[in-house]
């Protein structure tokens, strides 16, 4: 088969840090190419020198044989590369057709129906599903993405590169993706697709190119190829990917919420009359579509959210359950904090609210706790201990603890976080899409810390996406529908399918209708 | 498709991860030497002159006589202060572009304690009420725009360049009403010389700075080691962190502005009392904007800020000399310290980014 992209000794470094070291590999025609790594394994980079971001320190680039420089991403369009990066390029108050026709070359006429005909000849062909009539701002995610996949074929892009397009994607949509990527690949295209997720990488792709710490390991075939012996290649070692799920031990209530109520700046109720219950020593799941109120449900109980009156929010220090139960409603995180309830929160944006970008590990270490102690000084001799701790015990990969944390990549930011957060020694322990971009090797770190404090009592609230985890990892999954609890089942006898289902379908009530 | 035979680019520029302090030096140097070549140019091409007598005369502005350097001390001091003032505020992401109403209200406030009371009160009265009072308009004049923004989010920017021309109305209406018949309020407390500086070491501003290294030191430590600076630090880089951290947003932009608008107050109090003795609409003399670039390029470490006055006043002082000893229009003699400013700014780009050419991968190029 022809070779339809082939790299030579391609090297890339960013200041001392090598990204990318002495790459050589070949993508076909008319193939799926997996591209796979652990965070900051340069696999982002290598696909960025193709699509014309950036330029190889050394190295050569061969399309269809032939020896090309790619010095911008207009090089790379020429050139036939189109890549869909995991944040959109679209104009939002344009329909799709509009941002179609923003990628026209110079010679061609702008005639909107002549570019829906051809656009909508591209949907028949590979089968995509999507109103070319539609505004971007009304698009869900996953026609965003259809779209940005539409605009590169247009284009005339004969290999197309997508850096984890099912991250943010629902199982049903994902499956549809690969049905049209492979539809694609029969009509000769190529396509590299970057993702974490083993099992898709084993359902949809023909090789598999592993990438460790920069290095290129080497490509496998698929159909020769498991779970196990990719992450052998990916970590350079053997790991366990079993999920532990041990058994509550003495569980006691810690949280009870009560018709919890949060209305948004638009007036949209994005959580309706919540009431569930937290555990000590469990974890508690949270499946849903993703803007289905997790966000509000979380930063409700971390005092981040307005509630609307007659929301209630009891925490319960211990087993004695009258004497010192705490409402935690209508307390700011401080307040919280001074009446001993210790809640350790790993937020969803975890550059843009769980930690300061522009500062090191030291100074992110101090974020909940630099106002402890009468003095004027902040004290930053325990913060750097333990920034030293956590780099050294969660493997944080660093040049130095002074480094802005924003300079790191997605894992290590996230391990830095995990860290602080159960360093604070919680009694409740919020994550919300705790595993997010990482890898394997990281998520399943995580996954074992999660279990280690809930060994010691900890109440833990796990928001999640991939539904394999969930069940396998939480005790009880609390499924949110719409902002409403649609209903709790048990994590050890339930199916994917009825979780599904429940994310999906609103159950009908006493005196409502579905 | 393969029509497209492109080549590597001629020159790329690329991020400096880090860079040591010998080459930070030895760009900076280049830069000057860059910029005293076309300044030569310059000077022997469009004004006639001989470009070593030019420089000598440049230099001439700050190191010729003692006072001469003392004056240029002087001025340093008022830009200096300001610029501390502005730190806090803009390491918040608060934008104070008004500064200089700042400044102006707490020397009006000086005057205005220095014209009731002077003669009337004690003197450590009157220093301690002129002082008390510069602060508070000061600190007022940047509590106003902090509370508005902290509470309805309004645009900083805007809302302190407007509290300047508030303020200069202020102070013009008061001047106008103090001279009374008078064709202009000259000095003020003339005879009794009343809420002037004892005169340290031959000079009334020598208290100013005395008070300017003090606070140059305070403002460095307290942004840098104090749980406010570390407050102000996190609220500027993100409010959402900050809540999520349990600091009260409001409650910081407002103190930090507070902070801010009586260290320039307190300007005003130093300008008025120490320098000048007298009140004008002049009296800040766009220092409140100057500041700005201060403090922005010494990227609010104090210190630094201290060298780029330097910077500011010697080029200011230099050209002056040239202007008054070859007769020059002031444009040219501008033109000239301003080449060399552009050059020292402009090799901040090469220290943070490095150039290289094609065919010279692994060459550093400066």
């Amino acid at each position: 088969m022809e070779n339809a992209i082939e790299l030579q000794h391609i090297t890339k470094a960013f200041g001392s840090v090598i990204a990318n070291k002495n790459i050589s590999m070949s993508v076909r025609r008319g193939e799926i190419l997996s591209l796979l790594g652990e965070n900051g394994s340069g696999k982002t980079t290598l696909m960025n020198m193709l699509s014309g971001i950036y330029y190889p320190d050394s190295g050569s680039i061969k399309i269809k044989g032939t020896p090309v420089e790619i010095r911008s991403p207009k090089d790379a369009y020429l050139l036939g590369i189109g890549m869909v990066h995991q944040h959109f390029k679209l104009i939002d108050v344009f329909t799709a057709v509009e941002n179609i026709a923003l990628v026209m070359n110079q010679h061609e006429k702008y005639d909107l129906k002549a570019i829906r005909r051809k656009a909508r000849e591209i949907c028949d062909r590979y089968e995509f599903d999507i109103d070319l009539d539609q505004k971007v701002y009304e698009m869900s995610v996953s026609q965003k993405q259809t779209l940005e996949i539409i605009k590169m074929l247009y284009r005339g892009a004969e290999i197309l590169i997508l850096d984890e397009p099912t991250a943010v994607l629902t199982p049903q949509e994902t499956d549809k993706l690969f049905s049209v990527l492979r539809n694609m690949k029969a009509d000769g295209k190529s396509v590299i697709i970057i993702t974490h997720k083993l099992h898709e990488v084993l359902s949809i792709s023909d090789r598999v190119a592993i990438l460790r710490k920069g290095e290129y390991i080497g490509t496998v075939e698929t159909s020769e190829a498991t779970e196990s012996s990719l992450t052998e290649m990916m970590v350079g070692q053997k790991v366990e990917l079993n999920i532990d799920r041990p058994a509550p031990v003495d569980p006691h209530l810690r949280l009870s919420i009560h018709n919890l109520s949060v209305m948004n700046e638009e007036g949209v109720r994005v959580l309706d009359s919540i009431d569930f219950e937290v555990f000590s020593g469990e974890i508690l799941g949270i499946a849903g579509i993703s803007g289905n109120g997790q966000r509000e449900l979380l930063e409700a109980i971390a005092g981040l959210q307005k509630t609307e009156s007659d929301s209630s929010i009891v925490y319960y220090p211990d087993d004695d359950k009258d004497s010192t139960a705490e409402q935690l409603i209508g307390k700011s995180p401080k307040e919280i904090r001074d009446m001993g309830v210790h809640l350790s929160f790993v937020p969803e944006d975890r550059l843009g609210m769980g930690l300061v970008g522009s500062m090191g590990m030291t100074d992110n270490m101090m974020l909940k706790s630099y106002g402890n102690g009468r003095s004027i000084i902040a004290n930053r001799r325990e913060p750097r201990h333990l920034a030293e701790k956590i780099k050294e015990q969660l493997g944080v990969v660093t040049p130095s603890i002074s480094t802005p944390v924003s300079r790191l990549s997605g894992g290590n930011v996230q391990k830095v976080l995990v860290g602080r957060e159960i360093a604070a020694c919680p009694s409740v322990l919020m994550t919300a899409y705790a595993v997010r971009g990482l890898d394997i090797n990281t998520s399943h770190t995580i996954y074992r810390l999660l279990n280690e404090q809930k060994k010691k009592g900890v109440a833990i609230v796990y928001v999640g996406e991939d539904l394999d985890v969930l069940i396998d990892l939480c005790d009880r999954i609390l499924v949110l529908c719409g902002g409403k609890n649609n209903g709790i089942v048990d994590g050890r006898s339930t199916t994917k399918e009825e979780v599904g289902l429940l994310m999906t379908k609103l159950k009908a009530r006493k005196g409502e209708t579905a | 498709m393969n029509k497209t035979a492109v080549h590597e680019p001629l020159v790329r520029v690329i991020k400096r991860d880090t860079i040591s302090l010998k080459k930070k030096l030895l760009i900076r140097a280049c830069a000057i030497i860059f910029a005293l070549i076309i300044d030569a140019v310059f000077i022997y091409f469009v004004t006639g002159l001989n470009p070593l007598g030019v420089y000598q005369a440049m230099i001439r502005g700050t190191f010729s006589t003692k006072m001469r350097f003392s004056w240029a001390m002087r001025d340093l001091a008022s830009l200096l202060l300001i610029g501390i003032a502005l730190a806090p505020a803009f390491r918040m992401h608060f934008w104070n572009i008004g500064a200089e109403g700042q400044v102006l209200m707490g020397a009006l406030a000086t005057a205005a304690v220095m014209i009731y009371y002077g003669g009337r009160v004690p003197s450590w009265m009157l220093y301690s009420a002129m002082l008390a009072a510069s602060i508070f308009a000061g600190a007022l004049w940047g509590f106003i725009p902090a509370w508005f923004k902290a509470h309805f989010n309004t645009n900083e920017t805007l809302f302190t360049l407007m509290m300047n021309y508030v303020a200069i109305q202020l102070v013009s209406c008061s001047v106008t009403i103090w001279r009374g018949q008078a064709s202009s309020l000259g000095k003020l407390n003339v005879k009794t010389k009343a809420g002037w500086f004892p005169s340290i070491w031959g000079q009334r501003y020598t208290i100013n700075l005395i008070v300017v290294a003090i606070l140059t030191v305070a403002m460095y430590c307290y942004l840098r080691y104090s749980k406010h600076g570390y407050e102000i630090s996190v609220v500027g880089e993100s409010e959402n962190t900050a809540r999520y951290a349990g600091i009260n947003v409001k409650h910081v932009i407002i103190r930090t502005m507070i902070l801010s608008g009586a260290l320039a107050g307190l300007t005003g109090f130093l300008i008025v009392g120490g320098r000048d003795q007298a009140i004008s609409t002049g009296t800040a003399g766009g220092n409140g904007f100057t500041a700005i670039i201060v403090a922005w390029l010494a990227k609010f470490n104090t210190f630094i800020m201290a060298l780029i006055s330097f910077l500011l006043i010697f080029l200011e002082k230099g050209a002056a000399e040239i202007a008054s000893t070859y007769n020059l229009n002031d444009f040219a003699s501008d033109i000239i310290a301003g080449i060399i400013l552009f050059c020292i700014l402009g090799s901040e780009f090469f220290i943070h980014y490095q150039a290289v050419f094609r065919g010279h991968a692994d060459k550093e190029v400066c």
